[in-house]
């Protein structure tokens, strides 16, 4: 498979993150490269074998569903970039 | 002594021979008469000197335990209350945690004491330290070479003698190579092992927190307090709580060390492949038998690794968005170009390769062709190792295909860069317990490290094995020119 230019814009878009032309051809020739590395991987024959999400097959812990944090709104805000009244600040999405 | 082994200095404290706060201003200094180093990201001694002052008057009321009043300094992956959490990246810079990562919390409980945060490659990609925003780390062996990485300042300020321990983490070799490069030992426990509760997540079925220190026992001795379930941790394993260091004295007679062809294959220096055979032979020197085993897929390990991790993180950072903490753009037009802006302007180069890429590989159409598939091939090489133990105790063999690269030799290829994880990346994926320890210098002077692979929950046998190693040679007590 060859990735295009276009891909590249397409996956940048769905990622957020914005990109100038000379850069989404920047990273189109870098991802070439890894792409090259990866096909390897995709003539080994996997017909039949469980695809593997956890290296211990473990299976994912259930608890109770009650509240375990305390609420502390101040400490959790005190990084926000932009806020006001204890709320977060966005620029407007509804006119 | 900052040349004492935590154990060391564990008995020291203990005997009052010297203070928790006497200890703590003695690395504070070296650490601030080092700074060319670049190792720490953030000091504040007034938080240090209160926490070694909490650990004297522990002792002083004969409570305390081997680790109370022993310095270490974190990884700037673990999230801490009182140091800033940058995890390398411009995104973070400056954020204050309102919670410390279990790793940190349990290391405090026991008494350690923080000395600050350590450098890494942004949200730990990387394997040269040279993907941190806040700039290079200096290997203290060489200053022209890299330290390794991710885990670069925690190497080096380990082997700067700048703390005699530190936190790092391993998610493709992070813990591993950076111990090789930097000249001491590296442990990863089996995945499950470490919290990973306030660790910044890259690859969540990856991402493990070890230690960086100068000898298996001291390494023993911090694994005590470090590891262990964490109910808030969903992978965390239920397991009995252990003493990692009840086998250090068990020696190594007939155990069965396997050596992977395919680690010794073209792609191995000369320099680094001797040191291994030296020690390979010092191993059967003292009662250790040598079988050849095979791992005929773990050459896939880096196709299968730059497919998973990407994802893994391409989901993961999501959550950098301007929003509710991190870095926002100052100028953008609404609210997606705001996002997109603010990434754009808050990420380094490399982790928005690896963002792009996983974003690609999980996209509709691309998804069973590239994820499905690099997971399948991840169990074929999981079941190599399964295979492996059978015919042997221990699998051993190099950390990385070379020492130490120079600063900036690798940095216009990724591709070159990924291939140091050539040995690291296959017990990654298997999740398996690997450790790095000293054993030996190239012609130029740069640290080669030997590595070790156990079955899973087996680090106490790993421990052993490098122990055994480490009485036998002094390559780990070695220290760099100009920083005796």
């Amino acid at each position: 498979m060859a990735l295009t230019l276009d891909d590249v814009k397409r996956i940048a878009l769905l990622s957020r993150l914005s990109v100038t032309d000379e850069e989404a051809g920047q990273v189109l020739e870098q991802l070439g490269g890894l792409f090259t590395l990866i096909e390897q991987m995709r003539s080994v024959d996997t017909a039949g074998i469980e695809p593997m999400s956890h290296p211990l097959g473990g299976v994912q812990r259930l608890r109770e569903d009650v509240v375990t944090e305390r609420d502390d709104r101040a400490a959790n805000m005190r990084n926000a970039p932009a806020q006001q009244d204890g709320l977060f600040l966005v620029p407007k999405v509804l006119e | 002594m900052h040349l004492a082994s935590v154990a060391a200095l564990g008995r020291a404290l203990a005997s009052r021979e010297i203070s928790a706060v006497e200890l703590a201003r003695l690395h504070l200094s070296r650490i601030q008469s080092h700074p060319d180093l670049n190792a720490f990201l953030d000091l504040r001694p007034e938080v240090t000197l209160a926490q070694a002052r909490a650990a004297d008057a522990r002792i002083a009321r004969g409570e305390a335990g081997p680790l109370t009043g022993v310095p270490i300094a974190h990884k700037d992956i673990f999230v801490t209350r009182d140091f800033c959490s940058t995890a390398g990246s411009r995104m973070l810079r400056g954020y204050m945690s309102p919670f410390d990562a279990t790793v940190v919390e349990r290391l405090g409980h026991a008494g350690m004491v923080t000395l600050g945060k350590l450098n890494c490659d942004e949200f730990a990609m990387g394997s040269s330290n040279e993907n941190s925003y806040y700039g290079n780390v200096l290997n203290p062996w060489d200053k022209a070479a890299v330290p390794g990485g991710s885990s670069g300042g925690s190497a080096a300020a380990v082997a700067a003698r700048l703390t005699p321990a530190a936190t790092a983490t391993d998610t493709g070799g992070s813990i591993r190579e950076p111990a090789a490069f930097s000249g001491i030992t590296g442990i990863k426990p089996t995945y499950g092992r470490a919290s990973r509760w306030g660790m910044i997540a890259f690859a969540s079925s990856l991402d493990q927190a070890g230690v960086l220190t100068r000898s298996a026992e001291d390494a023993a001795l911090i694994f005590n307090a470090m590891l262990g379930f964490d109910p808030k941790d969903s992978t965390s394993l239920e397991r009995p709580p252990e003493d990692f260091a009840r086998e250090l004295d068990g020696g190594v007679k007939g155990l069965r060390v396997g050596v992977p062809r395919e680690f010794f294959g073209p792609g191995l220096h000369a320099d680094v492949e001797r040191a291994i055979r030296a020690a390979l032979a010092e191993l059967e020197q003292l009662g250790a038998q040598l079988v050849e085993v095979g791992l005929p897929n773990a050459g896939l390990g880096i196709a299968v690794y730059y497919v998973l991790a990407p994802a893994e993180c391409s989901s993961n950072l999501s959550r950098f968005d301007g929003v509710r903490y991190g870095y926002r753009a100052e100028q953008y037009q609404d609210l997606i170009d705001m996002m997109s802006r603010t990434r754009a302007e808050g990420f380094g180069s490399e982790t928005k390769r690896r963002i792009l890429v996983g974003t690609y590989v999980l996209s509709h159409g691309y998804y069973d062709a590239y994820y499905i598939k690099a997971q399948q091939v991840r169990r074929l090489i999981a079941r190599d190792f399964e295979q492996a133990f059978q015919t042997c105790d221990v699998i051993v063999g190099p950390v990385a295909p070379s020492v130490a690269f120079d600063l900036g030799e690798k940095t216009a290829d990724p591709v070159a860069m990924y291939l140091s994880d050539l040995y690291t990346v296959p017990g990654s994926l298997a999740g398996l317990p690997g450790m790095s320890v000293p054993c030996g210098f190239s012609p130029s002077g740069r640290p080669v490290g030997l590595q070790l692979m156990a079955n899973h929950f087996q680090e106490a046998a790993l421990l052993r094995v490098a122990h055994r190693y480490q009485q036998a040679t002094d390559w780990h007590q070695r220290v760099p020119p100009g920083f005796e």
